[in-house]
C-alpha cells in the first residue's frame, strides 16, 4: 500500500520545465546540477595540467638534468632543448600545488559535488540564490584563468612555493619572478571572492531550503560536511585575503608588512597564511570523509555506525582546525613555548579523526559489502587517510618534526591526506556519475582503474617516507648534487617510474568517463538502492530536479532495516504500520 | 495535473497522521509534515549575516597583523612619524555613529509604512556618510602632505591599509544606500517588503559599529 503511494507520487507531476536555449543551458546556467557539471570540468582540466607537472617534477628528480621526453617543443627559458632549468622546476612545483589544492579538490569536491548534491540531497529545487552561483563558477573560472596567465608573463610563474612564504615572495629580486607572483596573487583573490559566493549559498540553502521532516540529524554526512567546509570556507578564505592583499602592497606599492629590512615580520605571512591554510586542509579532507561516510554504507548495506559521533567529530575537526597552524612553523624561530602548545592541539585532532575511522571500520562490520568501483575507492580512501594521519601524529611531535620537518617525510605525509582525496573523488565520481549524466559508467574497467592507481599511488608515495628519514630535502632541484643522498637516487627512480604508471593508469578513467558519457547504460533512478533524496530524482535530474518535492520520513542509513522485505529505506518513503494505517482517503 | 495534487493531498493527509514508527536509528516521523512557510531569517538576511561574518574575518586578519606590529615596536608612533589627528577623527567617529542611528530611524520608519520617514532618514544617513568620506580624505590629504606615507615605514602601511579598507567599505555601503534611497523614493518598500533595506541596514550597522574599534586601535592605542 505505502509502496503504490510513493511510487505514484514519484511519477505523477512532471517536473516543473522550460525550454532554454543551448547558451542558457550549457554555458550561463543558473541550474545546480549544470554548474556543479562545469565546476567537474573545470577541475578535471585542472588535474590533467597539476598531473603533468608533477610528471615533470619526478623526471627531474630520477634523471636530473636531462631531457624530459616530449618537451624538446618548450621554448627558452622555461627549458633547454627539453632540460628543466631550476627556475622552470620551482615554477612547477609552486604551481602543482596551487592548481590541485585551488583548482582541482576545491572546484570537485566542494564546487562540483557541493553544487550538484546539497539541493538534491535536502530535498530542494535549486540553491537559494541560483544566480549568483553562476557567478560563482565564472568568477572560478576567470581565477583560473589568471592563474594559467601566469605561465605567459615575463620572467615566468610564481616560484615561491604554494605557500609563498615572505620576504621570498615579497619582493621580485628575490625569485626573478615579477608579473608572475603578482598574477598568483590576484588569482588567488579572484578565487576568495567565488568561494564567498559558493560558502554563502551553500550555507543558506542548507539552514533554509531542507525538505520537510529533512531534520539537520537527517541529513546526509555528506551534506554535513559540506556545511562545515562551508563555515571553514567563509571564515578562513578573507584572511588569506587580508593577507595576500598586504603581500601585494609589498610588492606593488612598496609597503613592508613581511619585509625585515623595512620594519616588517617575515613570520606574520607564515601565522596568517597557515590560520588560513589549516582550515583549508580540512576544507579539502573534510567532503572527502563525507562521501566515504554515505559510500561505505550503502555498499555495506548498514546504517552509519555512529552517525551523530561522525556529525560532531567534523564538527570537532573543523573546531580544532582553527587553533593548530602553528605546526607547521616549529622550525621557524617561533617562540618554543608556542610550539609545544601547538604541539599538543594538533595531538587532540587524532580523537575526531580516530572516531570516524573507527566508525567506518564499524559501518563495515558485519556488513554486506559490495565491492563496487565506488566501494572500493572509498575503502582505498580510508586506508591512505590511516597512513597519512599517523605519519602526521609524528610530525605533530615537536622533537621528530625538527628531523624531518621540509623532508621528504612531510611530502609523504600531505599526498598520503590530499592527494589521497582523489580516491574519494573518484568514488563520488562512480557513485554520482548516473545521476549526473543518467548513463553507468563501466564496471570492470573502474575496477581495474581502481587496482593500477592504489598499487602505483602506494609505490609512489611510500617510499617518500623512508627518503624523508634519510635526509632528502624537499623542493631540490638535483638530488646528485649531495653525496649523502646517492644511496637513496634508486628510490628516487623507483618514485618517479610508479608515478608514471600511476599517470598512464589514468588514461582508464579518461576512457571510461567520456565514453560512458555518450556509450553507457541508461541508468534508472537508483541503480546501487540508496536511500537518499537525489535517488528519487530521475537520472538525470530535470531542472527543478523532483517530480513533487519529497517528504522525509527518516534518517538517511535506514539499511537492512527490518521493518520492509527490501534492504534498504529510502528517506522518503512513507511506513505505515498496521495500527495506523490511513482511515479513509 | 490535477492528479498530481490529489496524490499530494493523500501524502499530506498521511504524513499529518499521528505515524507510530518503532524507531531503527533516527527513525520517527517528520517534525514538520507540511513544508514551513517561513523559515526564522529569510534567505537574504542570512546571507548577509554570512557576508558580514566573511568581513569581520577579513578585519581580523588585519588587525592581528597591526597587533602584531603594535606590541613588537619599542615606539608608537615612531619617531619622526606625524601623529595622527585624534580629536577631529573623534568628531567624525561621532558623525559616523549618528549615521547609525538614522538608519535604524529609517528602519523602523519603512516596517511602520512611513515611506517619508525613510526617505529623510536614509538622505540623512548618505549624508552623514558621505561628510565622514570627506573628512577622511581631507586628513589622508594632510597627513599626506605631512610625509605618512605607505612607504614611509610599517606605520604608515598599517595604518592606511585599516583606515583604507575601512574606507572602502563605507563608500561600498555609501552607495548601496544611494541605490536604496532611489528605490525607496520609487515607492519599492512596504512595511511588509523591506528586505532591501534591511540588508543593506545590516551591512551599515557593521561598517559602523567596525570603526570605533579601529579609531581605539589606530588613533587612540
Amino acid at each position: 500500500m505505502s509502496d503504490s503511494v510513493a511510487v505514484v507520487a514519484t511519477h505523477a507531476v512532471p517536473a516543473h520545465h522550460e525550454e532554454l536555449g543551448f547558451w542558457r543551458t550549457y554555458v550561463f546556467s543558473t541550474d545546480h546540477k549544470m554548474i556543479g557539471r562545469q565546476f567537474l570540468f573545470l577541475g578535471f582540466f585542472m588535474l590533467v595540467l597539476g598531473g603533468l607537472m608533477a610528471m615533470m617534477i619526478r623526471w627531474e628528480l630520477a634523471w636530473p638534468e636531462t631531457a624530459v621526453p616530449g618537451l624538446r617543443w618548450l621554448p627558452e627559458p622555461y627549458a633547454y632543448e627539453g632540460i628543466i632549468p631550476p627556475q622552470t622546476y620551482n615554477m612547477l612545483f609552486t604551481i602543482h600545488a596551487t592548481l590541485m589544492i585551488f583548482f582541482v579538490v576545491m572546484p570537485i569536491m566542494v564546487g562540483c559535488f557541493g553544487n550538484f548534491l546539497i539541493p538534491l540531497m535536502i530535498g530542494a529545487r535549486d540553491m537559494a540564490f541560483p544566480t549568483l552561483n553562476m557567478l560563482s563558477f565564472w568568477v572560478g573560472l576567470l581565477a583560473g584563468l589568471v592563474m594559467l596567465a601566469g605561465f605567459f608573463v615575463p620572467g615566468g610563474h610564481a616560484a615561491a612555493g604554494w605557500t609563498a612564504y615572505a620576504p621570498l615572495s615579497a619582493k621580485a629580486a628575490y625569485t626573478g619572478v615579477n608579473w608572475g607572483q603578482n598574477l598568483w596573487i590576484i588569482s588567488l583573490l579572484i578565487l576568495g571572492v567565488s568561494s564567498l559566493m559558493g560558502s554563502i549559498n551553500y550555507i543558506t540553502t542548507i539552514v533554509n531550503m531542507r525538505a520537510p521532516g529533512m531534520s539537520y540529524f537527517r541529513m546526509p554526512l555528506i551534506i554535513w560536511s559540506l556545511f562545515i567546509t562551508a563555515v571553514l570556507l567563509l571564515l578562513a578564505l578573507p584572511v588569506l585575503t587580508a593577507a595576500l592583499a598586504m603581500l601585494l602592497f609589498d610588492r606593488a606599492l612598496g609597503t613592508s608588512f613581511f619585509l625585515p629590512e623595512g620594519g616588517g615580520e617575515p613570520l606574520l605571512w607564515q601565522h596568517l597564511f597557515w590560520f588560513f591554510g589549516h582550515p583549508e586542509v580540512y576544507v579539502l579532507v573534510l567532503p572527502a570523509m563525507g562521501v566515504t561516510s554515505d559510500i561505505l554504507s550503502t555498499f555495506s548495506r548498514k546504517p552509519v555506525f555512529g552517525y551523530h559521533a561522525m556529525a560532531f567529530s567534523m564538527i570537532a575537526i573543523a573546531f580544532l582546525s582553527w587553533i593548530v597552524w602553528g605546526h607547521h612553523m616549529f622550525v621557524s624561530g617561533m617562540n618554543p613555548l608556542m610550539g609545544t602548545a601547538f604541539m599538543m592541539s594538533t595531538m587532540v585532532i587524532a580523537i575526531p579523526s580516530a572516531i570516524k575511522t573507527f566508525n567506518w571500520l564499524g559501518t563495515l562490520w558485519r556488513g554486506s559489502i559490495r565491492f563496487t568501483s565506488p566501494m572500493l575507492f572509498a575503502l582505498g580512501f580510508v586506508s591512505n587517510f590511516l597512513i597519512g594521519g599517523l605519519s602526521g601524529i609524528f610530525m605533530a611531535s615537536t622533537p621528530v618534526d625538527i628531523f624531518i620537518h621540509d623532508t621528504y617525510y612531510i611530502v609523504a605525509h600531505f599526498h598520503y591526506v590530499v592527494a589521497g582525496i582523489i580516491f574519494a573523488l573518484f568514488a563520488s565520481v562512480y557513485y554520482w556519475f548516473p545521476k549526473m549524466f543518467g548513463r553507468m559508467m563501466n564496471e570492470p574497467l573502474a575496477k581495474i582503474h581502481f587496482v593500477l592507481t592504489y598499487i602505483f599511488f602506494n609505490a609512489t608515495f611510500f617510499p617518500m617516507h623512508i627518503l624523508g628519514v634519510g635526509g632528502h630535502m624537499r623542493r631540490i632541484y638535483n638530488p646528485t648534487q649531495y653525496d649523502f643522498l646517492h644511496p637513496l637516487q634508486p628510490i628516487n627512480v623507483f618514485i618517479t617510474v610508479s608515478a608514471l604508471l600511476l599517470g598512464l593508469s589514468q588514461i582508464t578513467f579518461v576512457t571510461n568517463f567520456f565514453w560512458s558519457l555518450f556509450g553507457g547504460k541508461k541508468a534508472e533512478r537508483n541503480p546501487w538502492k540508496a536511500n537518499t533524496l537525489e535517488w528519487a530524482a530521475p537520472s538525470p535530474p530535470p531542472h527543478g530536479n523532483f517530480d513533487a518535492l519529497p517528504v522525509v520520513y527518516r534518517g538517511p542509513y535506514e539499511y537492512s532495516s527490518p521493518e520492509v522485505e527490501d534492504d534498504y529505506l529510502p528517506q522518503n518513503r512513507p511506513l505505515i504500520t498496521q495500527s495506523s494505517a490511513p482511515r479513509t482517503h | 495535473m490535477a492528479r498530481g495534487t490529489t496524490v499530494r493531498k493523500i501524502i499530506e493527509v498521511q504524513a499529518s497522521e499521528e505515524l507510530k514508527i518503532p524507531s531503527f536509528d533516527g527513525g520517527g516521523p517528520p517534525s514538520s509534515p507540511i513544508a514551513s512557510a517561513e523559515p526564522t531569517v529569510s534567505n537574504a538576511r542570512l546571507a548577509v549575516l554570512m557576508f558580514l561574518a566573511a568581513e569581520a574575518m577579513f578585519f581580523a586578519g588585519l588587525i592581528g597583523a597591526f597587533i602584531v606590529f603594535r606590541l613588537s615596536s619599542s615606539a608608537w608612533p615612531p619617531p619622526f612619524q606625524p601623529r595622527l589627528p585624534v580629536t577631529v577623527t573623534g568628531v567624525n567617529t561621532v558623525i559616523l555613529l549618528l549615521s547609525g542611528l538614522t538608519m535604524q530611524l529609517a528602519l523602523r520608519a519603512v516596517r511602520a509604512g512611513k515611506s517619508e520617514g525613510l526617505i529623510w532618514h536614509l538622505l540623512a544617513t548618505v549624508l552623514l556618510g558621505g561628510i565622514f568620506l570627506g573628512i577622511q580624505g581631507y586628513e589622508w590629504v594632510r597627513l599626506i602632505q605631512y610625509g605618512l606615507t605607505v612607504w614611509s615605514g610599517i606605520y604608515g602601511a598599517t595604518f592606511y591599509t585599516l583606515v583604507g579598507c575601512h574606507g572602502l567599505h563605507v563608500l561600498g555601503a555609501v552607495l548601496w544606500l544611494t541605490v536604496v534611497l532611489i528605490q525607496a523614493r520609487q515607492g519599492r518598500f512596504t512595511a511588509e517588503r523591506c528586505t532591501g533595506v534591511e540588508t543593506c541596514s545590516m551591512y551599515w550597522t557593521f561598517v559602523v559599529g567596525l570603526w570605533p574599534i579601529l579609531y581605539g586601535l589606530v588613533y587612540l592605542y
